[in-house]
């Protein structure tokens, strides 16, 4: 059962060793819930809809950063079922456009101490990535890259195929397909659980008085004057000042709703993972050119993900020629998957821009607000996509950080392109 | 895998040689056109979540792009018909009604005025304002 939501905070308890033992005394019999699953009140001041990783971290920002935690988050599934539930957990910032390594960078810095801030252990490691570049057109692009992230602050540097080898023994560099000509590596790349992230997110929103409200769909959009009076659910109607539409993949649907349109399309992006293996790789890689990525999780098992449909797509599963067409092409560069069962495979849907960049902005409708567009490569961006947008929602205009990523950008031509600059790959 | 009939050569084609080409029946805006109305034919998107106008190339076949209308959430193919059709013809209306009773359709977003004869839909989508989009 639901517990009863109630507008005070709850009283912080504390995850240490010293909660360990104590529990350890009394067989664990005093661990509560980390969030309360609450019921839905009729009026918040904002409204954020979806329950993942951004809309999480919107909350979260925004109480922490200004103090408003008369807030409801929405979810019409369960807490980080969607794409939060659905990616490769890779956390990267070597982008190659100014605005993006800012907000990638920002998120990246985040993620370092998210554990000790949210009191949550989101298992953030830090292992090291390496882009691999396996064709000419990639070599140029990525040394412009690292030239590029060198003047932004990032670290980065671009290494040759020897290095490439000393750092993933596991990988055949000599091809013949698509050889190892080198790699961008980020050594403060990584990854991170992804379910704790959107744990600790909840926990902590939990812990400010913010309700968390699940299995809440949203219907429509009660706007007036050109202004967001409340929202439909199928928990009832819901009264807010401000509304942040934060639904990745259900963009459109839910812009639909509020009587304005997107520049996004809906496709599917999928993964899968192996069997459990002993531990053979310490870093993620990513080989763009064959849309193959590739990790080692705690557990052992190797996260390969692939590349998306193409075609508009809501079914949340992906096509069976694409695993194919990575598998295939990962084989090349790992030999040794080739010998290994795979447990299962996933999609997701994933909202793509016409630049593949996001959009964190104003909108036509009053103290309405959208962060979607993240594409592919949402799960790296959650802590500053929610930091940006927390920013953009209390103060009603962009920060720094947003400040490029209006959907205005899109008429003026103001692009943040990075599919053609940096690769699809995100 | 997405099985969709090439109108052109009739061949049953399977997705691995075909070519995904998004929205179709896009008014093709160009120079003199407003700002607004060229974001609009560029970036703009309906995306809906189910019934869906798409294009498509039959692109290891015989190389030529079609019109494909399909829903986004089942996969279900209502059918193919020729690039050079400027609205859907009455067969895939009548496919699409037949499964989708509750099925609006949005020709006036499509050609700015409706589409006389088609399907007998005089009454369309109203067009969200265009200028508040930016």
């Amino acid at each position: 059962m639901p517990e009863p939501s109630t507008p005070t905070a709850r009283k912080p308890r504390r995850y240490s060793v010293f909660a360990i033992a104590r529990e350890a005394m009394r067989l664990h019999s005093g661990w509560e819930r980390a969030w309360a699953d609450a019921q839905p009140r009729g009026r918040y001041k904002v409204v954020v809809i979806g329950a993942g990783g951004h809309g999480l971290a919107t909350a979260y920002y925004l109480g922490k950063n200004f103090g408003i935690t008369d807030v409801a988050v929405l979810e019409k599934g369960w807490l980080g079922g969607g794409n939060t539930g659905r990616n490769t957990t890779i956390i990267r910032s070597n982008y190659l456009q100014d605005p993006s390594a800012a907000i990638y960078d920002k998120s990246l810095k985040l993620y370092e101490t998210l554990s000790q801030e949210l009191n949550y252990n989101v298992m953030f490691s830090p292992r090291g990535l390496i882009m691999l570049a396996q064709t000419e057109h990639e070599v140029r692009g990525y040394k412009r890259t690292a030239i590029a992230n060198h003047l932004q602050g990032v670290a980065t540097r671009w290494i040759e195929p020897a290095e490439v080898k000393r750092l993933v023994p596991i990988m055949n560099i000599d091809g013949p397909r698509y050889p190892v000509l080198g790699g961008l590596y980020q050594e403060r790349g990584g990854t991170a659980r992804h379910d704790a992230v959107a744990w600790g997110y909840a926990r902590a929103c939990s812990q400010m008085g913010m309700d968390i409200v699940q299995n809440c769909e949203v219907a429509g959009v009660d706007i007036a004057g050109g202004r967001v009076r409340a929202v439909e659910t199928t928990r009832g109607r819901i009264e807010c000042d401000k509304l942040a539409i934060v639904v990745a993949g259900h963009s459109s649907v839910v812009a639909e709703m509020a009587g304005f349109r997107l520049p996004i399309e809906s496709i599917a992006l999928q993964a899968l993972v192996s069997e459990p293996i002993k531990p053979c790789m310490d870093v993620v890689v990513m080989a763009n050119t064959v849309h193959g990525y590739l990790s080692q999780s705690d557990k052992g098992e190797m996260v390969i993900g692939g590349g998306t449909d193409g075609f508009n797509n809501y079914t949340q599963r992906g096509s069976w020629q694409h695993v194919e067409e990575t598998v295939r092409a990962l084989i090349e560069t790992f030999p040794m998957l080739s010998r290994l069962k795979m447990l299962r495979q996933w999609g997701g849907i994933v909202d793509m821009t016409g630049d593949r960049s996001p959009i964190l902005s104003a909108t036509p409708v009053g103290g309405v607000f959208v962060n979607c567009g993240w594409g592919t490569g949402g799960f790296k961006a959650i802590p500053g996509s929610g930091w940006a947008m927390a920013e953009l929602v209390a103060k009603g205009a962009p920060g720094p950080l947003a400040a490029d990523f209006g959907m205005s950008r899109f008429a003026e031509g103001r692009f943040i392109d990075e599919s053609v600059a940096a690769g699809v790959a995100h | 895998m997405l099985i969709l009939t090439c109108p052109y050569c009739g061949v049953a084609a399977e997705e691995t040689e075909l070519h995904p080409g998004g929205e179709a029946h896009l008014t093709r805006h160009g120079p003199g056109s407003t700002d607004a109305d060229f974001e609009w034919y560029l970036f703009a998107r309906r995306n809906p979540k189910g019934v869906h106008f798409e294009r498509w190339r039959h692109l290891y076949g015989c190389g030529k792009w079609f019109l494909a209308a399909r829903d986004t959430v089942t996969l279900q193919v209502f059918g193919t018909y020729p690039a050079q059709s400027k609205y859907p013809p009455r067969e895939i209306i009548a496919a699409i009604r037949a499964d989708r009773p509750d099925w609006v359709p949005h020709w006036d977003e499509i050609t700015g005025d409706s589409a006389p004869g088609v399907g007998n839909d005089p009454a369309p989508n109203p067009t969200p304002a265009r200028d508040s989009f930016a």
